[in-house]
């Protein structure tokens, strides 16, 4: 669908539905690079973080200053002690322990729960027990430990599932659309990128888009994110969390490469039986028009924190424009009448 | 999608949010019962899908409040000029530059990095609503401090109504612009209300105008004041109980916590001002008191959407339950091969 205000916006001129080309869309003449993504596969993930530390290291990108339980930054989720995708995070790796049943490890669905909830809520851990004696550190994680690692038995198996999380650069960023100074905006390789010079901490993109990605910094002001490393793209490197990784995890490339890659990967998984083998952000005609960085995941999107539909919220604001218009001018013709009805006139 | 064995597993979603680590202590509504209990979902450890809106609270709910309060009052303002009642054009002009200006503050605080306001004027994008009202807000801002200070002044009284005329223009749209602001973001209960939030905030506006004219007209010049009031008054609470029941399971979140505190205090004051401007105008207190209570009643409802919204964006079931729901209506209408719901837009 294109858009009624092409002629002003200076950005994407289509607001949602698959288009092949959104650096184009967004202004760059014909020549511009190919668009560049990410590929990431989660079978092969072995959760080492390395991407999480490339990131830091290259981007300097400074603590996230998240730490719930006050003790070394602990979650008690599993070993993921980042949590999420914030301004100072822009890799996370999420870690799932999947409990099942035993014997119901075959291929097709498989029913999965997360760990044990509920319990007693966070001590503060920096009060000694009241008894005097030492500190359990279990006991001062969030929810007493209950979400620590899991282990098999007779009873039950257990599964991990590792996904690094990233921003996922979409075809129709809702991020992008919403930003009111223009800092954010589609680079040559069709990646979304911010501008901090310009970014005024206005926070809009932040609800904006539709897997939590982009924050605002307290400490600065302004909204961060993932660039895709766009100064090493610049200079012919590719991204530092695709360089770290050593199970080729995440594969950086040309989209349209790493899209034949992932479908290939994925007949391959199917073919060996692993049938909850899905990819995830790789259909163009998804509500985002197909992202940028896109996933194979071994379970349901929202089991790794991601949106199972996420919609550009910007695919509605032709109609959410009518509809304020319509209610502006009843507004208008309201107070108008006002002065007119009720016969009462000048009492 | 059962679990073979549910004792081992606990109830999909059934989280504990003290248990889920906080993102420091700026988001309002964390650690609250943000849960659907009976809904069925899955989650990544109870932790919210979406970012939560930063923006600053009172400032936000209070710039939402004060643009409507100087849209509906520019246009008061101006038709009370033209049809001489002067003490009802006083009380919209200056409603409408205390509530321009007062606004433009909040929404200058509510920055993260206030002293690049102007980065918003340098470009204008129609797919971003908070440029489209910046647009709108600036004009609106010269113009009716412009009116206003004829007004107080005194002096070039023709320019003054040229410019009252003017802020009237932009008015509207600026008591309405604030529910798209809203809406057009990826929070549930916001935007799937986005065809009652302009509604919503365009009449909850007039009551705010209404409301101001009530408290500082004459008695005789109030009267369009107190139209305007009852009408918006009685729109707003329509509006509000047409969301709550449209929004269906979105809606919980006007059911619990702060926001439904706010929205209730919100309703006694709307019904309060609306019976009070109706027998108590040709008094100079109660219709006072009625103005009062009104414009309480439209910036509580402002409040109450804004914390509706937070407790919205922080829940993994907003976000999972209905979009689950939307995958399972188009696989059942590609079934039936029909054009799924979901993909007109394609
Ligand atoms: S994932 Fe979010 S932050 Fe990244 S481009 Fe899309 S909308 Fe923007
Ligand atoms: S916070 Fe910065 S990047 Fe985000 S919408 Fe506002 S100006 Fe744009």
């Amino acid at each position: 669908m294109t858009n009624v205000f092409d002629a002003f916006s200076g950005a994407a001129t289509s607001l949602s539905g698959p288009l092949p080309d959104p650096t184009t869309d967004a202004g760059w003449s014909g020549d511009h690079p190919k668009r560049v993504g990410f590929f990431t596969d989660t079978s092969v993930c072995i959760g080492c973080k390395a991407c999480e530390v490339a990131c830091k290291e290259w981007n300097l990108v400074p603590d996230d200053g998240t730490d719930a339980s006050g003790l070394y930054g602990l979650t008690g989720m599993s070993y993921d002690n980042t949590g999420d995708l914030g301004a100072s995070t822009w890799r996370h790796v999420a870690f799932i322990e999947d409990v099942r049943p035993h014997g119901t490890a075959t291929t097709g669905h498989l029913p999965s729960g997360l760990p044990a909830l509920g319990g007693t809520p966070p001590r503060d851990a920096a009060t000694a027990p009241p008894d005097g004696g030492t500190v359990d550190l279990l006991a001062l994680l969030p929810d007493g430990g209950a979400h620590g690692q899991q282990t098999p038995d007779d009873e039950r198996d257990v599964r991990w599932l590792m996904s690094s999380d990233v921003c996922k650069h979409c075809t129709h960023a809702g991020c992008l659309d919403v930003c009111p100074t223009g800092a954010l905006f589609r680079t040559e390789y069709g990646t979304v990128v911010v501008q901090d010079d310009i970014c005024n901490g206005c926070g809009y993109c932040v609800p904006s888009c539709p897997y939590g990605v982009i924050d605002v910094r307290e400490s600065d002001g302004g909204a961060h994110k993932c660039t895709l490393c766009y100064d090493r793209l610049g200079a012919g490197l590719e991204p530092a969390c695709a360089k770290a990784c050593p199970t080729n995890s995440i594969q950086f490339g040309d989209l349209d490469e790493l899209q034949a890659a992932a479908d290939a990967r994925l007949a391959e998984l199917h073919g060996r039986g692993v049938e909850e083998a899905r990819l995830y952000g790789r259909d163009p005609d998804d509500g985002v028009g197909g992202d940028g960085a896109f996933f194979l995941l071994l379970d349901e999107p929202e089991v790794y924190g991601l949106p199972p539909d996420p919609i550009v919220t910007t695919r509605d604001l032709p109609e959410m424009w009518r509809n304020a218009a319509l209610t502006a001018a009843g507004l208008g013709a309201a107070i108008v009448a006002a002065f007119f009805t009720g016969g009462g006139r000048r009492k | 999608m059962t679990d073979a064995n549910p004792a081992e597993m606990p109830e999909r979603g059934r989280v504990d949010h003290d248990a889920v680590k906080p993102r420091r202590g700026r988001r309002g509504g964390k650690g609250e019962q943000l849960q659907v209990p009976e809904a069925e979902f899955r989650s990544y450890y109870g932790r919210p899908i979406i970012k939560a809106p930063v923006w600053k609270n009172p400032d936000v709910p209070l710039y939402l409040f004060l643009g409507g309060l100087a849209g509906s009052s520019s246009v008061l303002g101006a038709m009370a000029a033209a049809t001489g009642r002067p003490t009802l054009r006083r009380a919209g002009r200056l409603g409408a530059a205390v509530g321009a200006v007062g606004g433009t503050v909040f929404l200058v605080h509510d920055l993260h990095r206030p002293a690049r306001f102007l980065h918003m004027l340098r470009v204008f994008k129609p797919t971003s609503p908070l440029s489209v009202g910046t647009w709108i807000l600036s004009p609106f801002a010269t113009f009716a401090a412009a009116t206003a200070a004829t007004e107080v002044t005194g002096r070039f009284r023709r320019t003054g109504d040229v410019t009252g005329v003017a802020a009237a223009a932009f008015g509207p749209a600026l008591a309405t612009y604030t529910a798209v602001l809203f809406s057009n973001t990826a929070v549930p209960t916001w935007h799937e209300a986005h065809r009652h939030l302009p509604v919503l905030f365009g009449s909850s506006a007039a009551a705010a105008g209404g409301g101001f004219g009530l408290v500082f007209a004459s008695v005789r010049d109030n009267a369009p004041a107190q139209r305007l009031a009852i009408a918006g008054a009685c729109t707003e609470l329509a509006t509000e109980k047409k969301m709550e029941h449209d929004l269906g399971l979105l809606a919980d979140v006007y059911e619990k916590g702060r926001a439904k505190t706010l929205m209730t205090a919100s309703k006694t004051c709307l019904v309060a001002g609306a019976l009070g401007a109706l027998v108590g105008r040709h008094r100079r207190w109660s219709a006072a008191l009625s103005g009062l209570a009104l414009m309480a009643g439209s910036a509580l409802t402002r409040f109450g959407v804004f914390d509706a919204g937070i407790a919205s964006a922080n829940d993994p079931a907003h976000i999972v339950v209905p979009q689950r729901e939307r995958i399972a209506r188009r696989q059942a209408s590609t079934e039936t091969s029909t054009t799924p719901p979901d993909r007109a837009f394609a």
